[in-house]
């Protein structure tokens, strides 16, 4: 494959081994230039060594991951102009906030002058000037995490790597350091690549996703491409709420699959290459495309009895049990309630599914 | 549950075996120092106060003896913690940034095994480690063995401190574009350093007040403060002995106190 310079990593074939332990099985994927890319995967996937072995902090077993078209896996880390958020921020302790946002600045040779100055200019991009003197443990969570962007970007790295770093603040505060770290991240123009366990904060804040898990990556997309159309059991499942359906393909024609599940009931869906008539798979659909009536309103409307409602706040799910079948999870947003009705529990009810909205999964 | 009186005060003889412990440990201490402002000849008899005893040590018949004394004391004393401080740093290091190599934990134990060892086993082993290697005892003996059993106490209270720092700081410093030796010197040294310090002071103590291992490692001739002080007792206790122990007693209450506040005190705020 020839380098590509505008590319701003790019990881091929990267294996790590841990003695008999595989963590990353061969990975292979690009991150563009510019781009909020994040790896997204439970905890063990390997999201994190991954991070580790572009930062420098793991070798890589096999493999290279290259930099703007520059093979960087031998480099040691402080000579990769990459620089890191760690997920404990890892602000050093005996120095002033402004002198850890000047630490990098001075490493690469820059004046102790010029460092604080630029310093300073960082903490006022992230609304901290008025704590440059003080030191790390007299700030609040939110404020520590704020210093260690302000330090890792201050040298103005070609790639921000951010572990977790959101992972210790609490809701509220980091919904609103989502969107702060988005709008540094346009700001900025720098490429970030973010790890975390999140699905909701992966969808919020990123251009890419990678799925990743056991080591291996599952899915590459947009966060749309990752919702609306999971590739496999594993992301359909990880990535937000769904019903997965053991069904049959009974036929496929013209871009359409006709599958049954249990109990006969029948259901279409977009047909999914690769997967073909009399294959047993799954079917995933997400319970907001699923709507109740108390009367069949096409011919796959699914017969079932309402088992239980939950409010959960923007919207309502309702456990429907259907007949001689799965149970499945419909929700109604309470946006909704004027052409989607709820029913009380006991109530038998047709679970009907939009258009398009099932989804054909690979093993 | 019926009321459990957990307080440690309401045990019977709590107060008893506290005040005896007490003044088993300090009365001779505070009776040193108390006598060695006595006037008197008699090491009994008190005669009032006065300072003739210290004046007796620095001026006195004995005086010549206790200064060389006091000289070989305190430099062997500030070599030797320099050096195992030194050693101890850079075995922590290994010891807690080494990862789990092969034999770390018998590393350890090698390292902290001479607090465990008779001291004076280790007296004896060490004087016949040097007639065997003929390195002929004098001040030079002295040194190497106290550098040698200084190692394990400036060791535990550096690596207890370095346990505590994660090493996180040190990757977050090469990630900043610090090299290896500028992330221990920049961001690790400054972090160790009251553990160091405190290090430092406890090696100084040991090795200032050690008697057994010098006592057999030494040359004819060349004498610590606390062999000088043996030799003389040997002739029969004079009151300028309490007023030397008393000296020594304040270098170490000084040396332990500011070791206290020093592992106390805190860069980090």
């Amino acid at each position: 494959m020839p380098s590509n310079k505008t590319d701003a990593i790019d990881v091929r074939n990267a294996v790590k081994r841990y003695g008999d332990f595989t963590a990353l099985k061969r990975i292979s994927l690009t991150i563009k230039d510019n781009e909020f890319f994040t790896l997204l995967g439970p905890s063990g996937c390997g999201k994190t060594t991954l991070l580790r072995m572009i930062a420098g902090f793991e070798d890589v077993t096999e493999g290279e991951i290259l930099l703007y078209g520059d093979e960087i896996e031998k480099l040691p880390p402080h000579q990769r102009p990459v620089n890191t958020v760690f997920q404990n921020y890892a602000l050093f302790p005996h120095m002033t906030i402004l002198d850890n946002v000047a630490f990098g600045l001075e490493m690469r040779g820059k004046s102790k002058a010029d460092a604080r100055k630029r310093a300073g200019e960082m903490l006022e991009l992230v609304q901290l000037s008025q704590f440059a003197a003080r030191k790390p443990s007299q700030l609040s969570g939110g404020q520590q995490q704020r210093v260690a962007l302000a330090r890792a970007l201050a040298p103005q790295p070609k790639v921000l790597l951010l572990d977790e770093p959101l992972s210790a603040l609490d809701l509220k505060l980091r919904k609103a350091m989502q969107l702060e770290l988005k709008h540094l991240q346009r700001e900025t123009g720098i490429t970030f690549i973010f790890v975390t366990h999140d699905q909701e904060e992966a969808l919020t804040m990123s251009d890419r996703i990678a799925v990743m898990s056991a080591g291996e990556m599952q899915q590459l997309g947009t966060p749309t491409e990752i919702y609306e159309q999971p590739r496999n059991m594993f992301v359909a499942d990880f990535i937000g709420e769904t019903n997965l359906l053991e069904v049959s393909v009974d036929q496929v024609m013209n871009g359409r699959a006709t599958c049954h599940l249990g109990g006969g009931h029948a259901l279409t869906c977009n047909s999914v290459d690769g997967i073909g008539e009399g294959a047993k798979v799954h079917m995933s659909v997400r319970p907001e495309r699923l709507f109740m009536s108390d009367a069949p309103v096409e011919a796959e409307s699914l017969k079932g009895r309402v088992a239980e409602n939950i409010f959960v706040g923007t919207d309502i799910s309702t456990l429907v049990d259907l007949a001689e079948g799965p149970q499945f999870i419909v929700r109604t947003s309470n946006s909704d309630r004027g052409n989607k009705r709820i029913f009380e529990p006991g109530s038998e009810i047709f679970v009907n599914m939009e258009l398009g909205a099932g989804r054909l999964l690979m093993d | 549950m019926a009321h459990v009186n957990d307080n440690i005060k309401a045990y019977k003889g709590f107060r008893s075996i506290t005040l005896m412990c007490l003044a088993v440990l300090y009365a001779p201490l505070l009776i040193v120092t108390i006598y060695s402002f006595n006037a008197s000849q008699s090491i009994t008899n008190w005669e009032g106060i006065s300072l003739r005893w210290y004046a007796d040590v620095f001026t006195g018949p004995e005086s010549e003896k206790f200064k060389v004394a006091a000289f070989n004391s305190f430099t062997i004393a500030i070599i030797a913690a320099t050096a195992s401080t030194t050693i101890a740093t850079l075995a922590a290091t290994a010891m807690v940034r080494g990862g789990n190599f092969k034999l770390r934990t018998v590393s350890f134990g090698l390292i902290s095994l001479p607090l465990m060892v008779p001291e004076i086993v280790t007296a004896v082993a060490t004087l016949i480690f040097f007639n065997a290697i003929g390195f002929t005892r004098g001040y030079m003996t002295i040194l190497v063995a106290h550098i040698a059993f200084c190692i394990p106490f400036a060791y535990l209270p550096i690596s207890a401190r370095m346990q505590g720092i994660e090493d996180s700081f040190e990757q977050a410093a090469m990630d900043l574009y610090a090299t290896k030796r500028q992330a221990f010197t920049k961001i690790l040294m400054p972090l160790m350093a009251p553990g160091i310090i405190s290090g430092f002071l406890l090696a100084f103590i040991v090795s200032l007040d050690d008697f057994i291992i010098t006592n057999f490692v030494k040359g004819a001739g060349v004498e610590t403060l606390p062999t000088a002080i043996f030799g003389s007792v040997k002739q029969g206790i004079k009151p300028n002995i309490m007023a030397i122990s008393t000296m020594l007693l304040s270098v170490s209450i000084v040396m332990v106190t500011i070791s206290y506040f020093v592992s106390k005190s805190d860069n980090t705020k």
